[in-house]
């Protein structure tokens, strides 16, 4: 059984405690301030952003539309108006670069109660559960769409937990935290790292928006790696370190590349040898001494 | 494990591939499926808005306007009156969109509408500039029993708090039949000027309201598109369209004709001598 103390153990003697959650630290204030930043409205009267993250207004000027919401319109067959267009443009914009499941570990207020049943889950040493297809969030992506087109309404907005848990915190609660509590013990009892992981269909989509992005986790140093697996344990998709770490053999580059990578960070936290961290997709080649190395 | 070893089982797992791929797919589909079937069915049903319930200015029809709005919240912020509200989780009402009850708060009619430009989509029609033209609703008077305008008593509250004042309520003067000597005042409501902005229901002065403010397509009758007013089709053309009329004859006495327009009976010689008068009768001795 594995305690949630031991995982980074190792880091935290290298790199000392703040040094080890360096950037769980950022990715909570991250996720927290952009809660914040809707409640100061409606709580203390400072516009500075105004609606949900379904769509908003910064600064009563630039329109934000959340694309999955846009396509759904677009699948029933409504035209949107220009803000609408806009909105979604530069949402689609800015994750392009940054990597589209930044939105999940940066932003999403889900994931803040999925971190914390993967956390329980952990402490209390809960295993195996149920298991899906980590491609199933396509299938649901897809689903979505073709409700939406069929219904002629966003039908999955009476069920995205995302949307219904912010709109939630910014406009009133209502039944709103039985979603918490289902999809907490979703991921806590039934599978691990169910939600955000395996289903939702934002986290689809924004996989596929982060397909191509510059911003990514690279592991440069991954010679010094010493197999203690901590990575693979706090990272909530384990599939995408493993090419980019142990591939060297294989030809593969040190760049995290796969789009499910959330660039959440927590792989350089607990890496005592400082093997990952924050990069450009660019300069993917394989170092010459190592390819040496491996080539007999 | 040998290379070669572990080689063979690699080349049978991928011969099993093929098919255990397809299987996944298909259970997987299969069950993505299921589950939107579910959320499609839920959505139906939990989609329905209450009759009671109104849209804000603008509001494409509801069909439309559940596939166009992204349950944003920004009209409701952008409303100064705080008298829109996103429906709960929970709610009697398409989870996340703009609606308000007219019995709690009515629309106040800002000319500017600043709940419209602000709507990201267009579910709020960006068309709708002049809030007079805005059709959130229809008021009825719904309860003639209650209205104290129909017991016979003062009130006008609706028609003085109307925001159009006499044209989307008219106050229609009847008489009481109870009292036998005073007037009714009723109030009627217009479909041309009402904008179901729900004022008339939010000041209704009865414990409940007589006076309901209701999506239109609950209330309006519609001819059927074959129907013509008569009057209206010969004034237009300026002469009967159907067999042309002949004029009824009356079988009346010398002096005496029918007056179509209003009038009634008319005797020609106003002052036809009365035949029980006395004085007339002399009168008309003394004439012949």
């Amino acid at each position: 059984m594995i305690k949630s103390g031991e995982i980074g153990r190792d880091a935290i003697k290298a790199k000392g405690w703040l040094g080890a959650h360096k950037w769980l630290l950022l990715r909570r204030f991250s996720q927290v301030a952009v809660m914040l930043l809707f409640l100061l409205g409606p709580l203390a009267g400072i516009w500075i952003i105004k609606g949900n993250l379904s769509s908003s207004l910064l600064f009563d000027t630039v329109p934000m539309t959340e694309p999955i919401l846009f396509l759904q319109i677009l699948a029933t067959g409504f035209v949107p108006a220009v803000d609408a267009i806009i909105g979604f443009l530069i949402v689609v914009l800015f994750y392009l670069l940054v990597g589209g499941r930044v939105y999940c570990s940066w932003v999403c207020p889900v994931n803040l109660i999925t971190d914390a049943a993967f956390w329980l889950r952990r402490y209390l040493g809960i295993r195996g559960g149920a298991r899906f297809s980590r491609n199933l969030r396509y299938w649901m992506l897809a689903m979505v769409l073709i409700l939406a087109a069929m219904t002629n309404s966003m039908a999955y907005e009476m069920f995205n937990p995302v949307s219904i848990l912010h709109r939630g915190i910014i406009f009133g609660v209502g039944l709103a935290w039985a979603v918490v509590i289902a999809i907490f013990l979703f991921d806590l009892l039934i599978a691990k790292r169910g939600w955000c992981s395996h289903l939702c269909p934002m986290g689809g989509l924004y996989s596929l928006l982060g397909r191509f992005s510059p911003l990514r986790v690279r592991a440069d140093k991954r010679e010094a790696c010493n197999d203690c697996m901590d990575c693979f344990v706090v990272c909530p998709e384990p599939q995408v370190i493993k090419p980019a770490l142990k591939g060297a053999g294989k030809g593969i580059g040190p760049v995290i590349s796969a789009a499910e990578c959330t660039n959440c960070g927590r792989c350089i936290d607990v890496c005592s040898e400082d093997v990952f961290k924050f990069g450009l997709r660019f300069e993917n080649q394989i170092k010459v001494s190592v390819v040496k190395d491996k080539a007999h | 494990m040998s290379d070669q070893n572990r080689n063979k089982v690699k080349g049978d797992s991928q011969q099993t591939t093929r098919r255990q791929f397809l299987v996944d797919s298909a259970r997987t589909a299969c069950g993505v499926g299921l589950l939107g079937l579910g959320i499609g069915v839920y959505s139906q049903r939990a989609g329905a808005l209450p009759a009671n319930a109104l849209r804000p200015p603008g509001a494409l029809p509801e069909m439309d306007f559940l596939a166009a709005c992204t349950r944003c919240g920004l009209c409701v912020r952008d409303c100064p009156y705080d008298m829109l509200h996103l429906a709960k989780m929970g709610d009697d009402l398409p989870m996340g969109t703009p609606y308000f009850y007219a019995r709690e708060a009515g629309c106040e009619m800002c000319e500017d509408i600043p709940c419209i430009p602000v709507c990201p989509t267009g579910a709020l029609s960006h068309e709708l500039t002049d809030i007079n033209e805005a059709r959130m609703g229809l008021a009825v008077v719904s309860d003639e029993e209650t209205c104290i305008a129909f017991l016979g008593l003062r009130c006008e509250v609706c028609f003085n708090i109307c925001p159009i004042r006499g044209k989307a309520i008219t106050l229609e003067k009847r008489h009481n039949e109870r009292s036998g000597k005073h007037a009714l005042f009723i109030p009627v409501v217009h479909s041309d000027a009402c904008t179901g902005c729900g004022k008339c229901e939010e000041v209704c002065i009865l414990e409940e309201s007589a006076i309901r403010v209701l999506p239109n397509p609950l209330v309006q009758g519609e001819l059927g598109s074959h129907y013509r007013k008569g009057w209206e089709e010969k004034s237009k053309a300026g002469q009967a369209l159907v067999t042309p009329d002949t004029e009824h004859r009356y079988n009346l006495p010398e002096g005496v004709r029918y007056e179509h327009d209003g009038e009634g009976l008319i005797i020609d010689d106003a002052e036809s001598p009365d035949p029980n008068s006395a004085i007339d009768a002399l009168n008309r001795g003394l004439g012949e």
